[in-house]
């Protein structure tokens, strides 16, 4: 679904990405480790249309998609949930899902979104009950509920989540995780998981790899990388 | 003519000007929203709608109805163009620059009406007759009605865009977090574009309506423009109910002291005024304290 060739992103004179080379296949879930400073938010960025300076290839649904513009790549179906949630804090949690489906909004389509704003009540009801307040005055937990839940509005093929555990307790992290995993279940819905937080997106991951300093230097099914002696020192915390 | 009416003038009188000041007002706060920019050639657009106004009317002989609003559409056009080539293409630009540039902009406007309509002032007939109504002792000019209902025509139209319209909606959210934006979908280019047609369209519709009883020259707009950046910082630099309120203090005030003190000082009224917002409530006297944190999360 994703192929990603040759990756190289510079910031200014920076080279942020050195040349990186990935997959994803439909109906997956892969996640993406790395520390801070890794590369992890400019390759995601990278794929979302959001980085000033990239080459390579980055191929959706066998279509290149580098070079082209935030809006165009939404509408192919890849949605981010980005870093630090994004979110429109002054506005409604109604208006923030509503904006969600800017891309492919009509009067016209009324109906089907609406069902859609119950589809996404149903799986988060801290939202419903929370319609009609600022997102500004959500907690963290809630507010990255409506991240992914705006990002869902869309409609996506693929769903990219940008470290959706920071910040927030244990308690609330694992009722988001168990979420996407229902999601998943339900949908098939293709996610790449990027953490700093190795255990748990290794625990919900199909395949992973692992970048450093702007390069992917591991990758491989689960398992081989939850018993990978460098992953288990560096990422894990076991040695 | 009593004490009591002459207030009673100098209100009616004010709310009048107010309302032009409110109108410019809400213009620079639609680009402020959406780019960060101070747009100094807003006054400019009041001057253009009312030129081009005149143009049609006094020169081609267009009825009335037909020059007003195509002066204010062919406004708007303008100000979308100085987006597209002026503004557009210098991509990552700080907003300093961007706003020295608005500033090339309204000479090159004031130059252009000179040019074409040299250095006289000119007027359209009011809308509705010079007839003027006998209110408790004072008069009020059918053109002054007209004025406050387009003024609380474009705020209730604007209210609804912004709170019902996608468009409305996903300018509101550029403002807001433009990153966001961009995640979503939106086309941050095209709202910016449209905030300068919308911003200038505005401002046109400000020019064809004053007109009638205040002349329009080249120079017009720089005043008007000053003054409505006023009321703009009055109100909270991107507060809508903001703008209009301080718009319309400002042209009480202005009035009050042209009638009471002496009409020399009206123009220092809105500059005294800026200066003394921008030294102690640089956020304007409206600023609402938790709006304001959550615009800078």
């Amino acid at each position: 679904m994703l192929n990603i060739r040759s990756l190289k992103t510079y910031y200014e004179s920076i080279c942020a990405l050195k040349s990186v080379s990935l997959h994803i296949k439909k109906g997956e879930i892969v996640t993406l480790i790395g520390g801070n400073g890794s590369g992890k938010s400019t390759l995601l960025n990278s794929i979302a249309g959001l980085a000033p300076r990239t080459t390579g290839t980055v191929l959706f649904e066998n279509r290149e998609i580098l070079g082209l513009s935030p809006s165009i790549i939404v509408r192919l179906g890849i949605s981010l949930v980005p870093e630090g949630r994004q979110l429109f804090y002054p506005m409604t949690v109604m208006d923030n899902l509503v904006l969600g489906t800017y891309s492919y909004y009509s009067f016209g389509n009324r109906k089907e979104i609406s069902s859609r704003l119950e589809w996404a009540f149903e799986l988060f009801p801290v939202l419903g009950d929370r319609k009609r307040q600022l997102a500004g005055t959500l907690s963290g937990g809630e507010q990255q509920m409506l991240s992914i839940a705006r990002a869902l509005m869309s409609k996506p093929k693929l769903l990219i989540l940008d470290e959706p555990s920071v910040g927030l307790a244990p308690k609330i992290v694992e009722n988001i995780f168990r979420t996407l995993i229902e999601l998943k279940e339900r949908t098939d819905l293709t996610m790449f998981l990027v953490e700093q937080n190795a255990k748990l997106a290794l625990d919900v991951c199909q395949r992973g790899y692992v970048i450093e300093t702007g390069q992917i230097i591991l990758s491989g099914e689960k398992e081989e990388l939850m018993n990978n002696r460098e992953v288990l020192r560096a990422y894990l915390g076991k040695e | 003519m009593s004490f009591a009416s002459q207030l009673l003038q100098y209100t009616l009188s004010g709310i009048t000007i107010g309302s032009i000041y409110a109108l410019v007002a809400i213009g620079f706060n639609i680009i402020y929203n959406s780019t960060g920019i101070i747009n100094l050639a807003q006054g400019d657009f009041v001057m253009l709608g009312g030129m081009i106004a005149v143009f049609f009317h006094n020169t081609l002989h267009f009825p009335l109805v037909a020059s007003g609003p195509i002066a204010a559409l062919i406004v708007a056009l303008i100000g979308i163009l100085f987006e597209r080539f002026a503004i557009h293409p210098l991509k990552n630009a700080s907003v300093i620059t961007l706003v020295i540039i608005t500033i090339a902009a309204s000479i090159l406007f004031k130059g252009g009406a000179m040019f074409l309509w040299g250095k006289d002032a000119y007027s359209l007939p009011s809308f509705s007759g010079d007839e003027p109504i006998r209110f408790l002792g004072a008069t009020i000019l059918p053109q002054t009605i007209w004025i406050i209902c387009v003024l609380l025509f474009i705020v209730a139209a604007l209210v609804c865009f912004f709170r019902y319209t996608m468009v409305g909606r996903a300018m509101k959210a550029c403002s807001y977090n433009k990153r966001a934006a961009n995640i979503v979908g939106i086309n941050v280019n095209n709202m910016v574009m449209l905030s300068f047609g919308l911003s200038a369209l505005i401002g046109g519709i400000a020019g064809v309506i004053i007109t009638p009883i205040s002349l329009i020259e080249y120079e017009k707009g720089s005043l008007l423009g000053l003054k409505g950046f006023g009321a703009a910082v009055f109100g909270g630099l991107g507060n809508m109910g903001g703008a209009v309120a301080a718009g319309i203090l400002i042209g009480l005030l202005e009035s009050y002291s042209a009638g009471l003190l002496s009409s020399g000082y009206k123009d220092a009224v809105a500059l005294i005024i800026l200066l003394l917002v921008l030294f102690f409530r640089p956020g304007g006297i409206f600023a609402r304290k938790e709006v304001q944190k959550l615009k800078h999360y």
